[in-house]
């Protein structure tokens, strides 16, 4: 069994933020295991994002080519994942935690008899420097576990939250083989009748740095547009917690917390958020929490780096007034 | 429209964790219950039954205390119940589980299967696909919409930007996801009900390897609470600004 692998979508040429995270965590393992880290890449120009990997840390790189036909492209990846793995024997293959990676990753580790981890948050080896360890965050955030394979010879397949890796510093002189591969044709066991794209101008809330988020004391959906105003002057991604969804406030991919997306930002500013263990467990691992909130007594005063006991559709206005004269002259 | 439903009993996702001097998070003392992931399933399972006839039967694995998830789902709707009783059953890891299940189900022959694509508590995520995957069946991940065709189902499905509506034909795979449907309160006639409801139980099939290991087990420190700015907004606007450039660095 030998290198330690990524996979990665590529759009119009460039990964994202937590393919880079991920390929640094593999240079590092490979390191420690005198092992080749190889990135598997595929989607719209995915020859040109190979440098990219390459700075971070990839020795080679697999571009695979999928066909555009809705209905076959998840099957072919499935199966293209699957050749790799059974043709080069990795010890470790990386992907992005979200839709792609949960629907594959299952089915490929069951066939090759893997181990699969998901939602990690932190890599190492273990004492002795051989076995790779996962670190995750189950019961609603609430336990750190280290999982390891049974099997030290088996593969893992890891999904790896965003932004939980640190991808550290390019190296731009890096270079990296390119081998482009087709895909086989796979019979597809669905037939796709719609994709409907989220349409969002701001940035994917798994990656953002910034979220400005609002819950039941936005009131209404005319209420959660003071957030807008906001998040435009951070470059923040819009979040919300279940309450807001299910008012019908907010459509529910913005739902940050247990049953919705889990976040990291650098800052998470809730407004009008009473902070309930389920939200909890979808922003808890934010560097530094801004509360807002009328109710001295709201959970979320206990999760806030700096709360402000007001009305949010007092202070969010002013915040954005203060901020944007802040940023103007920073 | 047959259908069976893997559910799994859990604890209650509001309560404060514990662990024994093991590590493995205490049960004893906690309010356990159904898995919403594997409840939202129950919910468009009995739907489906309720509107097109046909059958649901629960499939768990878990120890005699998992009957009363099991007689919950009956309380739903749901008309049987078939427990894999494993005292040790928390120690069986995703694929031992998904080993488990595919045995009783492969039996069941019914047009869809369905469960959560995640639980509330190890959150492991992989059970339902690796069922899909002994049993040769496609998988229609993280389901927020269900609903039966002339050949199959039409599943609406979380893809990594948006949704993504898609025909399988049955037998099919279908790992629901908050939003699929929203679960009812049995009522107490509905509870007296389930206990008539027959619950059959069998000894596990044994022999699948566990995957994955759990080597350590913390708890996370919960975070102390910050400082909260006092005054009028006028003033503590503008010095959360300022703490947020200068102490906390973020902007």
């Amino acid at each position: 069994m030998a290198g330690i692998w990524v996979g990665a979508a590529v759009d119009g040429g460039s990964v994202r933020n937590v393919a880079l995270e991920m390929t640094a965590a593999a240079r590092v393992l490979a390191d420690a295991c005198g092992q080749e880290a190889v990135a598997v890449l595929w989607g719209t120009a995915a020859a040109e994002a190979a440098r990219q990997v390459a700075s971070y840390g990839a020795d080679r790189v697999v571009v695979l080519e999928l066909s555009g036909d809705e209905s076959a492209r998840l099957p072919e990846l499935g199966e293209a994942l699957a050749q790799l793995v059974a043709e080069n024997g990795p010890r470790v293959l990386l992907l992005a935690d979200g839709a792609t990676s949960r629907a594959l990753s299952p089915a490929l580790a069951e066939r090759a008899g893997a181990a699969l981890v998901n939602d990690v948050v932190g890599i190492a080896l273990d004492e002795q420097g051989a076995t790779p360890v996962f670190t995750r965050l189950p019961y609603s955030g609430k336990v750190v576990e280290r999982v390891q394979a049974t099997d030290a010879a088996a593969l893992v397949v890891a999904t790896v939250r965003p932004k939980a890796l640190e991808a550290g510093d390019p190296d731009p002189s890096r270079t990296a083989p390119v081998e482009v591969r087709p895909a086989s044709p796979v019979a597809a066991a669905r037939v796709v009748r719609e994709v409907v794209r989220a349409a969002s101008e701001r940035v994917d809330l798994a990656e953002a740095d910034v979220v400005v988020a609002g819950g039941r004391g936005m009131k209404s959906a005319e209420g959660f547009k003071v957030l807008e105003g906001l998040a435009d002057v951070l470059g923040a991604a819009i979040g919300a917690s279940r309450p807001a969804v299910d008012e019908g406030w907010i459509d529910a991919q913005y739902q940050v917390g247990q049953t919705g997306r889990t976040v990291a930002p650098s800052l998470y500013i809730a407004c009008g958020i009473s902070g309930s263990i389920q939200h909890a467990a979808g922003m808890a691992a934010s560097k530094c929490v801004v509360a807002v909130n009328k109710d001295p007594e709201a959970e979320i005063f206990a999760l806030a780096d700096y709360g402000i006991v007001a009305d949010l559709f007092e202070v969010v206005p002013l915040l954005t007034q203060e901020l944007r004269a802040a940023l103007a002259s920073s | 429209m047959n259908i069976a439903v893997c559910v799994k009993q859990v604890v209650d996702t509001e309560a404060v964790i514990e662990l024994d001097g093991n590590g493995n998070v205490v049960t004893e003392g906690q309010t356990l219950i159904i898995d919403p992931y594997g409840e939202f399933a129950v919910e468009k399972a009995v739907q489906l039954k309720e509107a097109l006839g046909g059958e649901v039967c629960c499939v768990c694995v878990g120890d005699e205390g998992a009957t009363s998830a099991l007689r919950h789902a009956l309380a739903m709707g749901a008309d049987r119940a078939i427990l894999v009783e494993d005292d040790a059953w928390r120690d069986l890891d995703a694929a031992q589980c998904a080993a488990e299940l595919a045995s009783v189900l492969s039996e069941l022959g019914v047009d869809v299967i369905m469960g959560g694509w995640t639980s509330g508590d190890t959150s492991s995520a992989q059970v339902m696909g690796r069922v899909a995957r002994r049993m040769g069946l496609p998988l229609a991940n993280m389901a927020v919409a269900l609903e039966a065709t002339d050949e199959g189902v039409c599943a609406t499905c979380e893809v990594d930007d948006g949704v993504e509506v898609a025909d399988y034909a049955c037998p099919v795979v279908v790992a629901a996801q908050q939003g699929l449907a929203e679960p009812r309160y049995p009522s107490v006639r509905d509870v007296m009900q389930a206990r008539r409801k027959p619950i059959e139980r069998r000894a596990p099939a044994g022999g699948a390897q566990a995957a994955t290991r759990v080597v350590a087990r913390s708890l996370k420190p919960a975070r102390s609470g910050g400082r909260v700015l006092e005054g009028e907004v006028a003033q503590v606007v503008p010095e959360l600004v300022r703490l947020l450039q200068i102490e906390a660095k973020v902007i």
